[in-house]
């Protein structure tokens, strides 16, 4: 066969100039991808660049608004979810997408249309558990468990096991966005093993993963995305992980850190604001924040970091917990939509909400003194928008961010605690947002800061590493690299 | 002017008002004009009622979804009992009974709040197991109650001015306040912020607990009034004086543009959706329809009502 | 590793004690009965406790499907009343017209799932709109008490099993027929997942719609069978004869294991629920010597106190 026919042939998916908007945000700015058969794509850049939105468009959850979409050389109309299984494209979603209030097989069952009928369970059990057998060999997962009974890791492993069984659908490519997050260093050494077995008998898979480590030895090509569209492309031996993180766009970050004065060390002499420690802590590890202390969470994602700032939260409202939390408190959310924007109410409202009780005048809200306040903080922290009166929603996913920002340092609040918050920010809003932060340190506020993105750590006096709900590590001052975290984020010693 | 005229067809309250008044055009007209008048004052007298526990229900309504007060029946019929008993017939007591009776229904809010954070489960059973112990309450403490109110209540019940009934106004007055509580206290603030969004509010520093029990308490309170007032307007208490209000309440609500999702109270369409329930039966009782048929049409108004409204929008993917 | 093993074994006992909880709350109700009048325990003690028994159990298991769909249907009782008036008038008069109509309502309740899906509407809502158009329907239908039920169905209703109550016997196929619908099935699997995680099912490519118009149709069904169950014993049909079925359906639902969201409902569970509500409901009362003015508040307690000891066996740290 001539090479063109041949080079044609193995495209599976192709994506030519693809956009997608959600309301004023725009999550893909066009798009280029081909995906060829049998190679493992790895797919990184940080969060909010539009992995997730490129991936829910292959699963057909999501339409993109303009652009070429072909698979098997075949433009894609009116497609969906069943489209997507039809044609073997198969997703590992990074919030699980299995139902809890079923069995293993049962959520099996749910991915294959054709397992029906008498035997069906027996059927779903044995596809389910031979390609457990075949991917994480002694998981130990029953496939009568319910999935709500069993651990987080392993309902991780069930979700992936289940995109790679094959009843009567084929499987051709397999998404995996973030598979190892919940997985312990020998299951995502499985995984990773298998996906490299997989792609050799000619699957594709695009790997999604924020563990750089993974993706260059895992995969046979990487693509960089950056403010949604591919920044760079190429074979992984192209790449290293200095060049992954220049083309992700952090390098300005380290450049423009050092113009920040960094005072390093705990302050001994402040007072303590924040003495914490993990429900599950043993050994004399403690979480401690002292006044001006800007404290950073690091780790794997769900590793405790959110629950110990959750607790810290309760403990202030608490009438005995004022002892290991001295002053008042105020949370920046990351999950905005979740935990922190009022979608019915204007920017000015929702940035008042913390401070209610000084915008008063007698027992009433003042209006004009909570547009005052919006006013102020709209110009310091500089959120666009014509007028605070508008909806919150009217602006990009960064400026709801800079809102929330400002609702927290508007408060009273001494303590500010930042849950991992610049998902989904763009980079310049990151820079304002980390001098005002270190503005506001230096003014005597704290922050304990929970971040996933291990390069905003460099901001940081000092920083504790969680691993399975406790602190496994405290580094201090030069100690705080993106090496010595991950480190200790996977081996739980400094 | 007429921009003025748009912004207001803009106000998702201003249909209630807008279907009260068709309901009773369509009434005037069977009866070729007679009665129109009397009709509307009719109307404002029962309509108080309703705009009384509403507001109520309103503000559980708002807290978010799943949040809704179906003790008020049972609630209504108790406080009634108690206000009439506690009157006696006595003029001088009236204020006494008042007392008793609000008190009873804060009682009632504060049990069912006690079980919706106590045993962590959804207010529509809370609120509905605690109505069945108030019920027997109820029929066992006021059993052949047949106290008249002292005449005094009755006739400050029924107390017209030019047509519009006292108790109209004085509630339009306390509608007002509603008003002013909803929109520019931190309680007001705090039940719209913990409908929308209760994790977010934790999270923000809104006292959630405290301000959802001041909330079935303020409900709970309303009820208690509301029933006092009925057995004036009455004459006398009833076990089953409150049973229409479990679906009027939440109707008004709904039909005046309050989100059941959640976060968005409107406080004018308490009053519009008031008006609409109360008109809509006269007119039908003006046509001469059977009982069957007007509960029929009542019940396929709301559903029809609240499909037009309709709910939260999808959350994005 | 060890820490590990022991926390999930105390998992499982606290899942074995949460299941037995059903069985448990109607052993307790039956041993109260048995110590209060022992001359109860008995082949015909329980066929007439158990009188009611069968209606209560179909009209739980419809509500049982609702609540597996995360929704409440606050209409199903005076919906029973509704189909008792049909199958005591239209079905017992034109056999046709009568299998219409009820088949009718099952297509007005998955038009319903289909509504409250598609405009994305409270349930508690619609229903509670619905209720006030079943009970003006009954009245329009039958204003006053009376008509009668067909003798074919009076026959059903009043069969004499051998060393089994009938109501017992009943009772046993209802619980069978939910379970195998709803948690052998491959389509039950997806009904339940539906409620557990419907962005998971929608992201496998099945339609959610379709899935609530056929829960929806489900408590349909089973609520045209409580009705005619219901008029079968009682023979003859009154405007208010299924007033109570509300409150006592959605009881035995939560009696029985149910939770109100997460698709989590136990058809088994349902049953024993409404067994035990058909017996606490009145002969335990009766039995107490509790006056009648109480017997409401009864039901109540006992709800609350399933409910209280539930929290306390499942209570878990929750996160804020």
């Amino acid at each position: 066969m001539q090479t063109p026919m041949a080079k044609l042939d193995d495209t599976l998916v192709r994506l030519g100039g693809v956009e997608k908007s959600f309301g004023a945000v725009k999550a893909l700015v066009g798009v280029d991808l081909d995906i060829f058969r049998g190679e493992c794509v790895g797919l990184v850049g940080h969060n909010g660049a539009g992995k997730s939105t490129l991936m829910n468009i292959l699963a057909g959850v999501v339409a993109p608004d303009v652009g070429q979409f072909l698979i098997d050389g075949t433009e894609q109309r009116g497609y969906s979810p069943s489209g997507a299984k039809s044609h073997g494209i198969r997703c590992v979603f990074q919030e699980l997408s299995v139902c809890p209030n079923l069995t293993v097989a049962e959520n099996a069952r749910v991915f294959h249309p054709s397992i029906r009928g008498f035997g069906w369970r027996r059927r779903a059990a044995r596809l389910i558990t031979e390609k457990l057998d075949e991917i994480f060999p002694g998981h130990g997962i029953a496939p009568s468990s319910l999935i709500a009974d069993i651990a987080i890791g392993r309902r991780q492993m069930v979700e992936i096991a289940r995109a790679f069984t094959v009843s009567d659908q084929p499987a051709r490519l397999v998404i995996l966005d973030e598979p190892t997050s919940s997985l312990d260093a020998q299951t995502a050494g499985q995984l990773l093993a298998h996906i490299r077995r997989s792609v050799a008998s000619g699957l594709s898979c695009i790997l999604i993963s924020h563990i750089l480590g993974e993706v260059l030895t895992t995969c046979d090509r990487i693509v960089v995305m950056r403010d949604g569209t591919v920044v760079a492309a190429g074979p992984a031996q192209a790449f290293d992980r200095a060049r992954l993180i220049a083309a992700m766009g952090s390098a300005e970050t380290k450049a423009e850190r050092t113009t920040g004065p960094k005072a390093g060390l705990p302050r001994d002499g402040a007072p303590v604001r924040v003495r914490m420690r993990p429900a599950r802590q043993q050994g004399d590890l403690e979480l401690i924040a002292h006044e001006g202390d800007i404290v950073g969470l690091a780790g794997l994602a769900g590793h405790g970091q959110t629950a110990l700032l959750l607790e810290t939260f309760a403990a202030s409202r608490r009438r005995n917990g004022r002892r290991n939390v001295t002053a008042p408190v105020a949370f920046v959310a990351g999950d905005r939509q979740s935990d922190g924007v009022f979608p019915l109410w204007s920017i000015s409202r929702n940035i008042g909400i913390r401070s209610l009780a000084a915008l008063r005048v007698g027992p009433f809200i003042s209006q004009r003194l909570e547009d005052g306040l919006a006013g102020r903080w709209r110009a310091r922290i500089g959120i666009r928008t014509q007028d605070t009166q508008d909806n919150i929603l009217s602006l990009s996913g960064g400026n709801q961010q800079k809102a929330l920002f400002a609702r927290a340092l508007a408060s009273d609040a001494r303590i500010v605690l930042m849950d991992d918050p610049m998902r989904g920010v763009d980079h310049s809003t990151k820079l304002e947002v980390y001098d005002l932060i270190r503005k506001e340190a230096n003014s005597g506020r704290t922050f304990l800061w929970y971040t996933t993105e291990t390069e905003e750590l460099t901001n940081c006096d000092r920083v504790y590493v969680f691993r399975d709900g406790v602190i496994v590590a405290h580094l201090a001052g030069a100690d705080v690299t993106e090496e010595q975290v991950i480190q200790s984020s996977f081996s739980g010693a400094p | 002017m007429s921009q003025a005229v748009v912004a207001l067809f803009r106000r998702p309250w201003i249909w209630s008002f807008v279907g009260a008044l068709f309901v009773w055009l369509a009434a005037v007209a069977f009866t070729g004009g007679t009665g129109a008048g009397g009709m509307l004052t009719a109307a404002l007298s029962l309509a108080v009622f309703t705009v009384i526990v509403g507001l109520g229900q309103m503000f559980v309504v708002t807290l978010g979804p799943g949040n809704v007060d179906l003790s008020l029946p049972a609630n209504i019929g108790l406080a009634s009992a108690v206000a009439m008993k506690t009157m006696g017939g006595d003029d001088h007591l009236i204020a006494l009974g008042l007392c008793l009776a609000v008190g009873a229904g804060i009682g009632v809010g504060m049990v069912n709040y006690l079980l919706i954070r106590a045993l962590r489960i959804p207010p529509i059973i809370a609120t509905l197991s605690a109505s069945f112990f108030i019920q027997s309450i109820d029929i066992s403490y006021g059993r052949g109650l047949q106290i008249k109110p002292p005449d005094g209540f009755a006739d400050f019940t029924n107390i017209q001015i030019l047509g519009v009934p006292l108790l109209a106004l004085i509630i339009l007055v306390f509608t007002l306040g509603a008003s002013v509580t909803l929109h520019r206290t931190i309680f007001g603030r705090s039940v719209s912020a913990i409908g929308q969004n209760i994790r977010a509010a934790r999270l923000a520093g809104v006292r959630v607990d405290l301000v959802r029990f001041a909330t079935y308490v303020l409900c709970g309170g309303l009820g208690g009034l509301d029933g006092a007032l009925l057995a004036g307007y009455f004459h006398g208490a009833n076990v089953d004086i409150g049973n229409e209000y479990l679906l009027a309440s939440i109707a008004v609500v709904v039909i005046g543009g309050t989100s059941v999702a959640g976060g968005k109270a409107n406080v004018p369409g308490v009053w519009g959706g008031a008006l609409f329930l109360v008109l809509l039966l006269t007119m039908l009782n003006t046509f001469g329809v059977s009982a069957g048929v007007r509960l029929l049409l009542t019940g396929l108004i709301i559903v029809a009502v609240v499909t037009v409204a309709g709910g939260a929008k999808p959350e994005r993917q | 590793m060890q820490a590990a093993a022991a926390a999930s074994r105390a998992t499982d006992m606290r899942r074995m004690i949460r299941a037995m909880l059903p069985a448990l709350s109607l052993a307790l109700v039956v041993a109260a009965i048995a110590y209060l009048n022992p001359r109860a325990i008995s082949y015909f003690g329980f066929t007439l406790m158990l009188n009611l028994a069968i209606p209560i159990a179909l009209a739980t298991m419809a509500q049982m499907f609702v609540i597996a769909g995360n929704d409440l249907d606050l209409s199903i009782g005076p919906f029973v009343g509704f189909v008792c008036c049909i199958t005591a008038t239209l079905l017992h008069d034109t056999p046709g017209l009568g299998v219409l109509a009820l088949l009718g309502c099952v297509g007005i309740y998955a038009a319903l799932g289909a509504l409250i899906h598609l405009r994305n509407l409270p349930s508690i809502v619609v229903t509670l709109g619905m209720s006030f158009v079943w009970q003006g329907a009954t009245i329009l239908l039958l204003p006053k008490p009376g008509g009668s039920a067909p003798q074919w169905l009076q026959d059903i209703m009043s069969v004499k099993t051998p060393f089994v109550p009938f109501p017992i016997v009943a009772a046993v196929i209802v619980a069978a027929i939910g379970y195998f619908g709803l948690m052998r099935t491959s389509y039950g699997a997806i009904l339940r997942g539906a409620g557990g995680n419907p962005v998971a099912l929608r992201r496998a490519g099945w339609s959610l719609l379709r899935a609530k118009m056929t829960l929806f149709a489900l408590t349909g069904l089973f609520g045209v069978l409580s009705g005619m169950a219901l008029v079968g014993i009682t023979t003859s049909a009154d405007a208010n004869i299924g007033n109570g079925y509300t409150l006592l359906s959605i009881a035995g639902v939560i009696l029985g294991g149910g939770e109100f969201t997460g698709g989590r409902v136990s058809p088994v569970g349902a049953v024993i629920g409404a067994l035990t509500m058909a017996m606490a409901a009145s002969p335990l009362l009766t039995f107490m010597h509790i006056p009648p003015d109480w017997q409401v508040a009864a039901n109540g307690a006992i709800l609350i106190i399933v409910l209280a000891a539930r929290v306390l066996i499942t209570r878990r740290d929750e996160a804020l």
